[in-house]
């Protein structure tokens, strides 16, 4: 909102007030088209989403509305009652709902609009909660979480009845989560309180802006409420640049899985404000002098380039894909920085009070460089930033798009990055992101189904602020749009299960939560139950943490000194005391673990134990995966390449063959003692994990003794005792039986039953939908044999009542969560007959990479038992066992 | 003088000898003694889910039956003459009441025709209502003595629960958490056996001062087998 275009102002005028044409005058500033539109649709009684880059203005443009319509109201007289919030803020980011007051609190100022505003986060002090209970503020900016607790409450109906606007932000980003769908719900209640209220939503270019447009408006009416409109009302202020979902990344998920949405184009939609993006980033490729490496995700060997790119510009933000990464990244940088640049780390896993030192450096300009992960993916503003660099492949054309929407927030200058591969199939896929970017493709994905476990934490919440009737709360529901499609019954079930847990056999009918009265409305049965609910309410469940301290020097693992931050129990798990790892740019030792405290002292010498990479958290796209395979069947297209790369694939195309964009190679060969089998889907690491669960449970029936297999975002490869090539020509099996689609029928559910993946996806749904509760901090030492495992449930419950709503929710997201089956469904339709076998000699260039990876990665499978037995054996061994 | 068969694969587990005395630890967390026909078994904490929906947390009610299923299975391996349920067998003082029918008829079927005795524990200190068996807060076998609590002091033959004990391996950067029978050849911490049951790591304080350091070994609970473990490979967590 920092800047202003300087053109005159037209029909701006009719609409302002004259506070506000004096202040743009005043500034020099003329309104934005897409603000004026913005503001003349709100006041038709229409809802809008804007559609617009980072530095169009995108926030004033959310509030101007809000603004106007606040600023032509009479006084308040003495005496006369509060009049409740008039605009409700949402942000995804707590610092996000901060930042805002600060940015919008000043044109308010400089108007002289007397208009209060205030935040409501968790971090907001109790009593100034209470206070804002009974005098609320004009506008009130908050979280998802905090509007799930207001409208729980008793007086949730009181407190909104003034309300005018919800001005949601970021919004693609929030509709693609739990939380999302949790915010649909307190969006759906909120229209029941106010009927004529209007949504604003901001967000990013997305693949598919009518489902945005149909998330912000009540769904499944008969006849439209006044102010919505169908779609042919979407306008595009300027058309150049709106968002395009090419074909490939247009496939939904299989209706078997995810379902797909039938053709909504009746549904009411808000009306559609898209602004252009201004000048188009200027993206290169880091064309290496060094040699690219074949594996790995370091980066390493760019580390001279990035660091000399830094000192020729001002700031430079660089962004990595997991914490790991910017660790190594962020000691790599440090290692060569000979002038001592200003160079700082920032990733969510580190201590507050680190985080927030790192933020107000960068804000007051005296950092020259930053290492981040997804924690600075949103819109607050850094400021001076004048180049991005993304080390590492970017995983999806959107997310580019959007993280290189932090540098140079002026709208008419083109943004600069620099992409650094880090591998040479991250080579292609850069490319891809760099010709989808040119192209403004997107590929943000397609919105799911709003999950049961959310849900049935709504029901709760809606029986703590008043008895509900099931008919009206089931219309309410259905009014939003990821619940748009929720059948009764399966509503009627989640009722069941917030009630009395919605088991077959009915045994706690006396324990009930919420109970029908005789008026048929249900309320809650006791006032616990909202504590209860107030404790557990959101949809964010962190992974297990333990906190991370210094231990005082030579006592091991005592009491002790700092807090360094927190790292995930996992990590941790998998090293002994006495192991060393990076952590906020230090080399550490672990010294022991005691209850939720890791204590670790600074180690000796430079060469940690790297903490494992875990994968990125986002698989990569669809929409790329499919340009990296068409890159890979057109020689023409190798002319962008850097000439080892190109070279590379003209080997691959000699020594074996480069498969067409929709086949499926799968080269065989022996190495070794053993035989390999190497394919590539290109579908992502977390579906080619779960293919090559699935693939070596077939081989193993079929007699070809698999030892393992190891999964990267492109390939695969499987080693065996047997000859898996010999096995395939002489079809036992042949390899269109292998990768049948059958494959997600039993033997999914078979290893299903058994993987931690799953059980872990359970315990997030047995937390948001109630079942268990949050542990709260000093509840942690209560120690482990008295809480009830989320593991030990699962056991039991899919033992007994395997179509629990809890377990259907638990599938449901492990479609698309963990372990990706949509993905891996829609790959197997779209290989059928199309496979491609090659039996080599040798093993093949592509399969160089994937190769490396063997010994590197943690081998992937479930062999616990294995680990065991080798364990107990090395005492045999030892004689001590 | 024993009758089992115990190279039947059901059965496979780890012999150990407690001050003097054979006993073989089954991978369902069941320790058989064969030269007395005894199975002990402990921390049931038979209704364990419905104590929890008492206060609210509505966890799926087929905790009982997945235990006692558990316990047919070893009772119909081993045919033992007398059972030992070392304690904390209900959850809580009103759990054999609360039981329902269906469940209550199924313990009396594992009871039927052999010696049962009820070791009292922190958590079901009174007998279990009309359920039938002994109550005892002790029982002496052989030179062996089952209590619920291990005791601080004197250890030698002495079989205990309450603890939970559950123990860590890492192995090629992956670990591995059981429960685990703990000993030291003198005596035996065992693993809890109902299926709510959590369990704290063997390493953890509260084992501290109750086996001897050399000689102390875990038999981790494996799918089809119990894998003995040597102490100093075991890691806190």
């Amino acid at each position: 909102m920092t800047e202003q275009s300087r053109v005159q102002p037209q029909d701006g005028a009719a609409l302002l007030p004259e506070p506000f044409l004096n202040w743009f005058a005043r500034r020099g500033w003329a309104p934005r088209a897409h603000q004026i539109e913005l503001l003349a649709r709100a006041q038709a009684g229409k809802s809008v989403l804007l559609i617009a880059p980072t530095g169009a203005g995108k926030t004033l443009a959310g509030f101007l509305p809000a603004l106007v319509d606040l600023a032509n109201r009479p006084k308040r007289r003495p005496g006369e009652a509060h009049r409740g919030v008039h605009t409700l803020y949402i942000s995804p980011l707590k610092a996000l709902a901060v930042d805002i007051e600060r940015n919008l609190g000043k044109p308010v100022a400089e108007i002289g609009l007397a208009i209060s505003m205030e935040t409501r986060t968790g971090d907001t002090p109790a009593h100034k909660r209470q206070r804002q209970k009974f005098s609320p503020p004009d506008i009130l900016l908050t979280t998802p979480e905090q509007l799930a607790l207001l409208i729980a409450a008793p007086d949730a109906k009181r407190f909104f009845s003034g309300l005018r606007y919800v001005v949601l932000d970021e919004l693609h980003s929030l509709v693609t989560s739990k939380r999302g769908h949790l915010l649909s719900l307190g969006l759906a209640r909120l229209r029941r309180y106010v009927p004529g209220l209007q949504a604003i939503g901001l967000s990013a270019t997305v693949a598919e802006p009518d489902e945005l447009r149909r998330w912000l408006v009540a769904q499944g009416l008969s006849s439209p409420l006044e102010g919505e409109v169908p779609p042919k009302a979407a306008v595009g202020v300027t058309s150049e640049g709106t968002a395009i979902r090419p074909s490939a990344a247009a496939a939904t998920p299989s209706a078997r899985y995810a379902g797909t949405s039938p053709s909504r184009g009746e549904e009411p939609m808000a009306d559609l404000i898209t602004v252009a993006g201004g000048a188009k980033p200027e993206i290169s490729i880091l064309d290496s002098e060094e040699r690219v490496p074949w594996a790995g995700h370091s980066s390493r060997y760019a580390i001279p380039e990035i660091y000399e790119a830094i000192r020729k510009h001002r700031t430079t933000l660089l962004f990595v894909n997991t914490r790991s990464q910017a660790e190594m990244l962020f000691s790599e940088l440090w290692r060569v920085n000979e002038d001592t640049l200003p160079i700082a780390l920032h990733h969510g896993s580190l201590d507050v009070s680190q985080r927030r030192r790192v933020e107000k450096a960068m804000e007051s300009g005296s950092l020259r460089a930053i290492v981040a992960t997804s924690t600075l993916d949103l819109g607050i503003d850094w400021g001076d930033v004048d180049l991005v660099v993304h080390v590492g492949a970017p995983k999806g054309a959107s997310r580019l798009a959007q993280r290189i929407g932090r540098a140079n927030h002026r709208l008419d200058e083109p943004s600069k990055a620099i992409l650094i591969p880090a591998n040479r199939f991250e080579v292609l896929e850069c490319r891809a992101a760099v010709e989808a970017n040119y192209l403004g493709a997107q590929d943000t994905p397609p919105l799911a189904d709003g999950a049961l476990d959310v849900l049935a934490q709504h029901i709760l919440g809606m029986a703590c602020a008043e008895a509900f009737d099931a008919d009206e709360l089931y219309a309410e529901i259905t009014s939003a749009a990821p619940y748009a499609r929720l059948s009764r019954e399966t509503f009627d079930r989640a009722v069941d299960f917030v009630a009395t847990g919605g088991y077959a056999l009915k045994s706690y009918e006396r324990y009930a939560k919420i109970r029908q009265t005789r008026d048929g409305r249900w309320r809650i049965s006791h006032p616990r139950f909202a504590q209860q609910y107030r404790l557990n309410v959101g949809t964010i469940v962190e992974a297990p943490y333990l906190t991370l301290r210094y231990a005082r020097s030579g006592r091991g693992a005592s009491r002790g000194g700092p807090v360094l931050g927190k790292i995930e129990e996992g990590f941790l798990e998998s090293i002994a005391p006495g192991d060393t790892f990076l952590f906020a740019g230090k080399v550490l030792r672990l010294e022991g673990i005691r209850e939720t405290e890791a204590f670790v002292s600074n180690a000796v010498g430079n060469d940690p134990r790297i903490p494992v990479y875990a994968g990125g958290k986002f698989p990569l796209s669809t929409y790329l995966a499919g340009e990296v395979r068409a890159m890979l069947a057109d020689p023409a297209r190798w002319k962008a390449l850097p000439d080892q790369v190109s070279d590379w694939l003209r080997f691959q195309a000699e020594k074996s063959v480069l498969p067409r964009r929709e086949d499926l190679l799968v080269e065989t060969f022996p190495r070794g003692q053993r035989h390999y089998m190497v394919t590539y889907p290109f579908e992502g690491r977390l579906a080619h994990q779960t293919l090559g669960m699935l693939l070596t449970r077939r081989l193993d029936r079929a007699g070809a003794r698999p030892l393992g297999f190891v999964a990267t975002d492109y390939s695969i490869a499987v080693w065996a005792l047997d000859d898996m090539g010999s096995l395939f020509k002489r079809g036992k099996p042949p390899l269109s039986t292998l990768f049948d689609e059958d494959m997600l029928g039993d033997d999914l559910e078979a290893w299903l039953a058994e993987s931690w993946l799953l059980k872990r996806t359970f315990r997030n749904c047995a937390l948001i939908s109630g079942l268990i509760e949050k542990r709260h901090p000093g509840q942690e030492k209560s120690g482990r044999q008295v809480t009830v495992s989320a593991d030990l449930i699962y056991d039991v419950l899919r033992t007994h009542e395997p179509d629990h709503l809890l377990l259907q929710a638990t599938r449901a997201d492990a479609a698309t969560g963990l372990l990706d089956v949509s993905r891996l469904a829609e790959m197997l339709s779209r290989i059928r007959g199309r496979i491609v076998h090659k039996h080599l000699e040798h093993i093949s260039p592509l399969a160089v990479p994937v190769m490396l990876e063997i010994g590197r990665e943690r081998v992937a499978g479930e062999a616990n038992e294995t680990l065991l037995e080798e364990a107990s054996l090395v005492e045999e061994a030892m004689g001590s066992g | 003088m024993t009758a089992v068969p115990l190279e039947k694969d059901a059965v496979r587990g780890g012999m150990i000898s407690v001050a003097g005395e054979l006993a073989l630890c089954d991978r369902r967390g069941a320790l058989f003694f064969p030269d007395h026909g005894l199975l002990a078994v402990s921390d049931l904490h038979l209704e364990k889910g419905s104590s929890a929906a008492r206060r609210g947390s509505l966890l799926p009610p087929y905790d009982t039956a997945a235990t006692l299923a558990c316990l047919k299975t070893v009772i119909d391996d081993f045919s033992p003459k007398i059972v030992v349920s070392l304690g904390d067998s209900f959850h809580d003082g009103e759990g054999s009441a609360r039981m329902p029918e269906l469940f209550r008829s199924r313990l009396a079927a594992l009871m039927a025709g052999r010696d049962w005795f009820w070791v009292s524990g922190n958590h079901d200190p009174d007998p279990p209502a009309g359920i039938g068996g002994d109550s005892v807060r002790e029982i002496s076998v052989g030179s062996v003595l089952f209590r619920h609590e291990p005791s601080r002091e004197a250890g030698e033959g002495e079989i205990a629960g309450h603890l939970h004990p559950c123990a860590r391996i890492v192995q090629r950067g992956r670990s591995v958490r059981r429960r685990c029978f703990a000993t030291d050849g003198s005596r035996v911490v065992m693993p809890a056996f109902g299926s709510y049951t959590g369990s704290l790591n063997v390493l953890d304080r509260a084992f501290a001062g109750l086996f001897r350091r050399d000689g102390f070994v875990a038999h981790m609970l494996g799918a089809d087998r119990t894998y003995a473990i040597a102490g100093k490979r075991l890691l806190p967590g």
